[in-house]
């Protein structure tokens, strides 16, 4: 089976994520990228696929923050194609022109699977999984923890997440495109040892395709970060004080005795 | 039909009225009270009249009634959701941002080449111009957005609206599908309930769980003597669910387990939107997180900024000691 993958680059939220002086973007200057968590499991998703039906897993991503350290772990789990989109920008696009331009490099794959991140943290205006398919002139169903492709290739049964871990049970004929939200198991753990290896051997293909410019009707009056601590007050202390602050705390709410 | 009206997407879960239908209504009859138009509840669904009840706050209740529509599945849903937004011609379309929500959405609003934020907190009409607050970045970002199109396709952020307790008019009708629907590429089998036997995180007094900031599996077992010490059980949010190391009968938050306990104890967990309306109808809420800017201070009660693998076994100890 030939699938594609979309892989995103998003700041790390471990750091505190800057607004722009104008107030009206972010300022990713100094932010540390990672590939967007929900595209992780989703390559975690199609190399176990490869790995139990055989086919090729081809990695597309924008030109964008730490991409190539992205793309090389990719390879090292087992992609066996990697492309970079062209991009030169401050910012990421919206959802809507990253759409158009992944639909221009993967179109020309041919794939039988694509498979992207339901969602992105960075994402404000719609999201790139259906907007993707609905380029791609695809079946679209998300929020997907689980792939099983049947033996003909023709249909694949996925597994869409509800509520109080129910699952729906959904059969997808091919070519289709899945929003990815978990995977069988976790994204494997790849030495950097093999990455470095990879940085060396691996070719990381440049594919052009334009990014539209962001049209949109959805104004950004201000960016601004959520007032901390509204509600909690806030324990102070070592950690044995603040024990024993919580422990008489639940003994006056009756939680314990 | 007006231009002002605002219309939600109901949703149903397991023959029931979702919840999240309350908050839509919610939102909607605040929103449309600023617009002047009429609330549209729509029930896409095998056969909705025994549930139109539910959605009594609404003005009218269109029930898109097929067999096709008994279980989710995205073709046949925006087909029949893109025929009624069409000839409604809303000024906002409100949907919860659910399973079903997050695909609908995006879908619909490609369909209609409509505007459709993500996160939507707070929305108001200033000048004639629909006001959006919307939140991203796992919660740590909020933005005040103005949406000149319509319809606006709004998804509402996880427990940002409140239920209302208004009625309306509640007229029901039933929307005349205009043609067969077509199965389409993705057709719903079955629904799938979790194996009974773990522990029913809904019935516990007290529940421990954990976030990101556990760091790594070995982790779990201080957060078990904390647990155990309060007579409560472990859950987590989703990251902890995503790595396999506990169950996802233990996952608290929209696509998991709604719990109110009497005490519900965040470790490490920043308290994005989806996690937090899984928990934040608790009776007290104490969190504990490296990062003091992190959402779910704004939750909690009370607040302990510190790294959980020290504070968790000190609290064991004055627990146990108590």
């Amino acid at each position: 089976m030939k699938i594609a993958v979309v892989v995103r680059q998003v700041p790390d939220l471990i750091e505190p994520v800057e607004i722009a002086a104008s107030e009206k973007t972010v300022d990713l200057g100094m932010a540390t990228f990672r590939a967007n968590e929900a595209d992780d499991f989703a390559l975690e998703q199609a190399i176990l696929l490869k790995e139990k039906s055989g086919g090729t897993v081809t990695v597309v991503a924008l030109d964008f923050g730490d991409v190539q350290n992205t793309l090389y772990t990719a390879a090292a789990k087992g992609a066996d194609r990697l492309i970079t989109i062209p991009y030169d920008a401050d910012l990421p696009p919206a959802p809507k022109e990253a759409a158009a331009a992944y639909a221009q490099v993967i179109r020309g794959l041919a794939p039988e699977l694509v498979l992207v991140g339901s969602y992105a943290h960075d994402e404000l205006e719609s999201t790139l999984a259906p907007l993707l398919a609905c380029e791609l002139g695809l079946p679209f169903v998300g929020v997907v923890r689980g792939v099983r492709p049947a033996a003909d290739g023709g249909t694949a049964t996925v597994f869409k997440e509800f509520p109080a871990a129910a699952l729906a049970k959904m059969t997808v004929k091919l070519p289709a495109l899945l929003g990815i939200l978990g995977a069988d198991q976790p994204p494997r753990y790849v030495p950097v040892s093999r990455i470095r290896a990879l940085m060396k051997t691996a070719k990381i293909e440049e594919q052009e395709a334009a990014v539209p410019d962001a049209s949109s009707a959805v104004t950004v009056r201000r960016l601004y970060h959520p007032a901390a601590g509204q509600r909690a007050e806030i324990l102070e202390g070592p950690p044995e004080d603040v024990a024993a602050k919580i422990a008489g705390i639940l003994k006056e709410k009756g939680v314990c005795k | 039909m007006s231009s002002q009206d605002i219309l939600i997407v109901a949703e149903t879960s397991r023959g029931q009225l979702a919840d999240v239908c309350g908050e839509l209504l919610g939102a909607a009859r605040a929103l449309a009270a600023l617009t002047g138009g009429k609330v549209v509840a729509v029930l896409p669904g095998a056969d909705g009249s025994a549930l139109a009840g539910g959605l009594a706050a609404a003005d009218r209740i269109l029930l898109a009634n097929a067999p096709l529509l008994a279980g989710f599945s995205p073709e046949p849903y925006v087909a029949v959701l893109e025929g009624i937004i069409r000839a409604e011609g809303p000024r906002a379309v409100l949907v919860a941002s659910t399973s079903v929500g997050l695909d609908l959405a995006p879908m619909l609003g490609a369909k209609l080449a409509a505007p459709v934020v993500n996160g939507c907190r707070a929305v108001s009409l200033a000048d004639g111009a629909l006001q959006v607050t919307a939140s991203f970045y796992g919660g740590k970002l909020l933005a005040d957005l103005t949406v000149t199109a319509a319809p606006a396709i709004l998804l509402l952020a996880p427990g940002a609206f409140r239920p209302t307790l208004e009625k309306g008019a509640a007229a029901v009708e039933t929307w005349q599908i205009p043609s067969p629907l077509a199965a389409g590429s993705v057709v719903f089998e079955e629904m799938i309930l979790p194996a009974g036997g773990d522990v029913d995180l809904t019935q516990q007094d007290v529940v421990v769980a954990v976030g990101r900031g556990i760091q790594q599996q070995d982790n779990l077992e201080i957060v078990e003597e904390l647990a155990a010490a309060l007579g409560g059980a472990v859950a987590a949010s989703r990251p902890i669910i995503d790595q396999g190391w506990l169950p996802a009968t233990r996952q608290v938050g929209k696509s998991g387990m709604t719990v109110k306990p009497k005490c519900f104890f965040a470790l490490g967990i920043s308290g994005a939107p989806e996690h937090v309306e899984g928990m934040k109808d608790s009776g007290l809420i104490i969190a504990v997180n490296t990062d003091p800017a992190a959402p779910i201070f704004e939750v909690a009660h009370y607040g302990v900024v510190a790294d959980l693998l020290e504070v968790a076994p000190a609290l064991t100890q004055a627990i146990k000691g108590a």
